[in-house]
C-alpha cells in the first residue's frame, strides 16, 4: 500500500479530516498542517469532550498510519511507557544455558539482553520503522502523569530517540506524528510546551456543531438537530460549573433519537438532562422553569432566523 | 591609581556582595583583579560588566550586584577617582526610588550605621474592619533586610508541614517494599553468576503534595500580608509545586510573580499585578471564581489547600457555605490558617468564621504573628488541641 501523502495545504488538511468525519475549524487545521510540515509534536489542550483524542485517531485513519496510544496515569513509569525486559523468559534462558553447561557469563548476559527479550511499550513502538510511514503517537491526558515523566518525555519529543541501557539508543528513522493532549487538571511545564505547537481546542460555534452533529448522528431530523445545537449553545452561556462539550451534544442527540423525539419539549429535556450535565449543582440550577425559559428563548430565536 | 588601592576596593566590594548574600569567594576577587587588568577598562560600564562577569553566577544575583555596584561606588565617589585618569567626562549619578535588593545592600554595606526607619504603608484604620467596598490600589512592600531573609530561610528550613508526604503510585527501590523488583533482582543475580537470587523490592514512592495557597489580602489582613507573601515565596522556593492566589474583592493568580528568586522582586511583581490591596473582602465571590476557573487545574495530584484568611466576611450567606463545601471536596486536605485566632479561648462568633469552620479539615491558629518563625511553628507538626474545627463549632452551639 502506498504511503498516503501528507496534505499540501491548510485546505487540504481540512478536507483530509472531513473525509474521516472530523469537522475541524481553520485554526486547528492550520496547527495540524504546520505540525505535519515541520515534524513538531502537537499539544492540544481543552475541556473534556471537545474532541482532542479524536484528532489523533482521525489523523491515523486518514493518513493510513498506525495509531499508538499511550494513556497517561499517575505512576506511569518507563517500564510501562517505554520498554520492559521479559524477565520470565530471561530466567528460563539463563537456567537453560546453565543446564547446557555453557556458563560463559559474558555470552549469557549478551544473549539475555537482546531484542528477543525486550517487550516494547508504546513509546518504543512509535520509534520503530513502519512500512506505512511513521505512526501517529497519541500521548493522552499528559496532565494525569507526574512532572518526572514529563521531563523524560522531553528527550523523546525533542530527538525522537530513547536509550535502553543494555541495548543502546533507539532512534526513529522518520519522526512519528505526535499528538499530546491535556485536560488541564494541572499545568504542564513550559519546557514541554515549548517543543510542541500549542492549540487550545474550544467549543465549536453553532454552525460547526450542527455540521458535526449531522455527520456523527446521521439519522437525526433537521429540526431536532437544530434545536439540540441551539439549546446546547445557549446552555454554554449559562453560569454552570461544567458546560457540556461536543461529546455530550452527540450523546444527547443520540439519546433523543433513541427516545423517538422529533422536537424538544421541556419534559424531555428535564428527563435527559443527565446526559448533558454531570454535576448535581448544575442539574439543580436548571430546574423546570429555567429549562422552559431557555427552550422558549431558543425556539424564538429559531423562528426569528427563519 | 595605585594597584594596591584598586585591590583593596575590589576586596571591600566583594565583601559587601558576600554580606548581601552572594556566594563570592576569594578566588573571585583574584579573578576580578585579573579581569580588570586584562580587559583594560576605560569607563564605568566596562568596570560594571567586567565585575559582573566575574561575580555574578546566577541570574537572580544580577540585581543584587547592580545595587551593590551603584551604592558602593556612589558612596565613596570611587568610580570617579578610578576613572578620573582615563575618562574626562563626569558621569551623572541618578539615584532612583528603592529597587528590589536595595535595602539588603544598604544593610550589608552600612551595617550598624543605618537605622533608617522604614515607612509602613499600612492603613491602620482599615485594619480589623470588614467592608465590601473595593479599594483598588497598588502596594509597595517594605523591602526585606538581610537579617530578615536569613531568619526566614532558617525558619523555613525547620518547617515541617503536617501534610508533608503522600504516597504516589510511582514505585521506587525500597528495603521495606513488598513488590519484587525483577529488573534489579535479575541484575544482581547476574553479577553473582546467576547462582544466587537475592530478591530486591520496590515500594510506593512518597512525595510532597502540591500546595495551593489562597491568601486574603483585604484591609483586615493587611498587617500580615507581607509576612505571608514572604512565607509563600520561601515555600515556593523550597518546593516547586506551589500555586498562590491572592484575593480581596477579586482573585489573582500570582504564582509566576512569586516564583522569581529574589524575594523583593517577587513581592514587587505581586504588588504590580494585584489591584485590590487592603480593600474589602468578598470571600465567597473569590472562592467561587477559584472553584470555577482554577480548582480543576491546580488541585490535582492530591493537592493540599491552604486558606489564609481571618474569615471576616460581612455577607456570610449560603454562597460562602456552598463554595467552601465545593473547595473542601476538590482538594485532599483543606487547612485554614487564621491569624485572628490568637487569643486563648477564642470562640468562633463571627458569622463568616462559623460558616467556614464546618468545611475545613484543620484549623491552625497563630497566637503571635510577628515573624516567620511563628508562622512556621503554627503550621508545623500535629494540630493544636482545642482547635479542632468540629469541636469549636460544638462549643459555640
Amino acid at each position: 500500500m502506498p504511503v498516503t501523502p501528507l496534505p499540501a495545504s491548510i485546505d487540504g488538511t481540512v478536507q483530509l479530516l472531513a473525509k474521516a468525519d472530523y469537522i475541524a475549524d481553520r485554526s486547528l487545521a492550520t496547527v495540524l498542517y504546520l505540525a505535519l510540515k515541520m515534524g513538531r509534536p502537537i499539544f492540544l489542550e481543552g475541556e473534556a469532550g471537545v474532541g482532542k483524542t479524536e484528532i489523533a485517531k482521525v489523523l491515523a485513519a486518514s493518513l493510513g498510519r498506525k495509531l499508538i496510544r499511550l494513556q497517561c496515569y499517575e505512576g506511569l513509569d518507563v517500564s510501562a511507557a517505554v520498554y520492559e525486559w521479559n524477565y520470565g523468559a530471561q530466567m528460563i534462558a539463563i537456567r537453560l544455558a546453565e543446564a547446557e553447561g555453557g556458563g560463559d557469563r559474558e555470552r549469557i548476559e549478551h544473549d539475555v539482553f537482546s531484542d528477543k527479550f525486550l517487550i516494547k511499550r508504546p513509546l518504543l513502538q512509535a520509534l520503530e520503522p513502519d512500512p506505512d510511514g511513521a505512526p501517529v503517537l497519541l500521548i493522552d491526558e499528559i496532565d494525569r502523569t507526574d512532572e518526572a515523566f514529563e521531563a523524560f518525555l522531553l528527550e523523546v519529543l525533542a530527538d525522537f530517540q530513547v536509550t535502553v541501557p543494555e541495548l543502546g539508543t533507539v532512534k526513529a528513522p522518520s519522526p512519528p506524528i505526535v499528538v499530546v493532549t491535556s485536560n488541564r487538571t494541572r499545568e504542564v511545564h513550559d519546557a514541554l510546551k515549548r517543543r510542541c505547537l500549542y492549540h487550545w481546542v474550544g467549543y465549536p460555534d453553532a454552525a460547526r456543531e450542527l455540521k458535526i452533529l449531522r455527520t456523527k448522528v446521521p439519522g437525526i431530523s433537521k429540526k431536532l438537530s437544530e434545536q439540540v445545537v441551539a439549546f446546547v449553545q445557549a446552555l454554554r452561556k449559562e453560569d454552570l460549573f461544567k458546560v457540556p462539550g461536543v461529546a455530550e451534544t452527540l450523546d444527547w442527540a443520540g439519546a433523543l433519537t433513541e427516545l423517538d423525539a422529533v422536537a424538544l419539549d421541556p419534559a424531555t429535556v428535564s428527563d435527559t438532562l443527565g446526559v448533558l450535565l454531570k454535576y448535581q449543582d448544575d442539574i439543580a440550577r436548571l430546574d423546570n422553569s429555567k429549562v422552559k425559559a431557555l427552550l422558549d428563548e431558543v425556539k424564538a430565536e429559531m423562528r426569528a432566523a427563519e | 591609581m595605585a594597584d594596591g588601592r584598586l585591590a583593596d576596593n575590589i576586596l571591600y566590594f566583594a565583601r559587601a556582595l558576600r554580606a548581601a548574600g552572594m556566594p563570592v569567594g576569594p578566588g573571585s576577587v583574584l579573578d576580578a583583579l585579573t579581569a580588570l587588568h586584562v580587559a583594560q577598562v576605560g569607563n564605568r560600564d566596562d568596570v560594571y560588566w567586567t565585575l559582573h562577569a566575574v561575580f555574578v553566577k546566577r541570574r537572580e544575583h544580577s540585581i543584587l550586584f547592580d545595587q551593590a555596584f551603584r551604592i558602593f561606588f556612589r558612596r565613596r565617589g570611587l568610580m570617579e577617582k578610578m576613572l578620573a585618569a582615563m575618562l574626562p567626562e563626569t558621569l551623572p549619578s541618578a539615584p532612583k526610588p528603592p529597587e528590589a535588593g536595595a535595602q539588603r545592600i544598604q544593610d550589608a554595606l552600612f551595617a550598624g550605621m543605618n537605622q533608617r526607619e522604614r515607612e509602613e504603608q499600612l492603613e491602620i484604620d482599615a485594619r480589623l474592619t470588614v467592608s465590601d467596598r473595593e479599594v483598588l490600589q497598588k502596594k509597595d512592600f517594605a523591602q526585606m533586610t538581610a537579617a530578615e531573609i536569613a531568619q526566614a530561610k532558617d525558619a523555613i528550613a525547620r518547617l515541617v508541614l503536617p501534610f508533608e508526604f503522600v504516597r504516589t503510585r510511582r514505585l521506587a527501590p525500597s528495603r521495606h517494599g513488598h513488590i519484587i523488583d525483577v529488573r534489579r533482582t535479575l541484575r544482581a543475580s547476574m553479577k553473582a553468576g546467576g547462582a544466587v537470587i537475592d530478591l530486591k523490592y520496590v515500594g510506593p514512592r512518597e512525595k510532597e503534595p502540591p500546595i495551593v495557597a489562597l491568601l486574603d489580602i483585604s484591609g483586615s489582613m493587611s498587617q500580615y500580608t507581607r509576612l505571608f507573601l514572604h512565607f509563600l515565596h520561601a515555600v515556593t522556593e523550597r518546593e516547586k509545586r506551589v500555586t498562590t492566589f491572592l484575593f480581596g474583592t477579586r482573585l489573582t493568580n500570582v504564582t509566576r510573580s512569586i516564583r522569581q528568586r529574589d524575594p523583593d522582586e517577587a513581592l514587587a511583581a505581586c504588588g504590580a499585578n494585584v489591584a485590590d490591596w487592603a480593600g474589602g473582602t468578598r470571600i465567597a465571590t473569590s472562592l467561587a471564581e477559584f472553584n470555577k476557573r482554577w480548582a480543576r487545574r491546580v488541585l490535582g495530584q492530591g493537592a493540599v489547600a491552604l486558606l489564609i484568611t481571618d474569615g471576616l466576611e460581612r455577607d456570610a450567606d449560603d454562597t460562602l457555605s456552598f463554595e467552601m463545601d465545593r473547595l473542601h471536596r476538590s482538594c485532599r486536605r483543606l487547612i485554614w490558617l487564621n491569624p485572628l485566632l490568637r487569643f486563648e479561648g477564642f470562640e468562633p462568633r463571627a458569622k463568616g468564621v462559623r460558616t467556614i469552620l464546618p468545611h475545613v479539615d484543620e484549623l491552625r491558629p497563630i497566637h503571635n504573628l510577628d515573624a516567620m518563625r511563628d508562622l512556621v511553628r503554627a503550621l508545623s507538626g500535629a494540630s493544636v488541641k482545642g482547635h479542632d474545627p468540629k469541636e469549636m463549632l460544638r462549643r459555640v452551639a
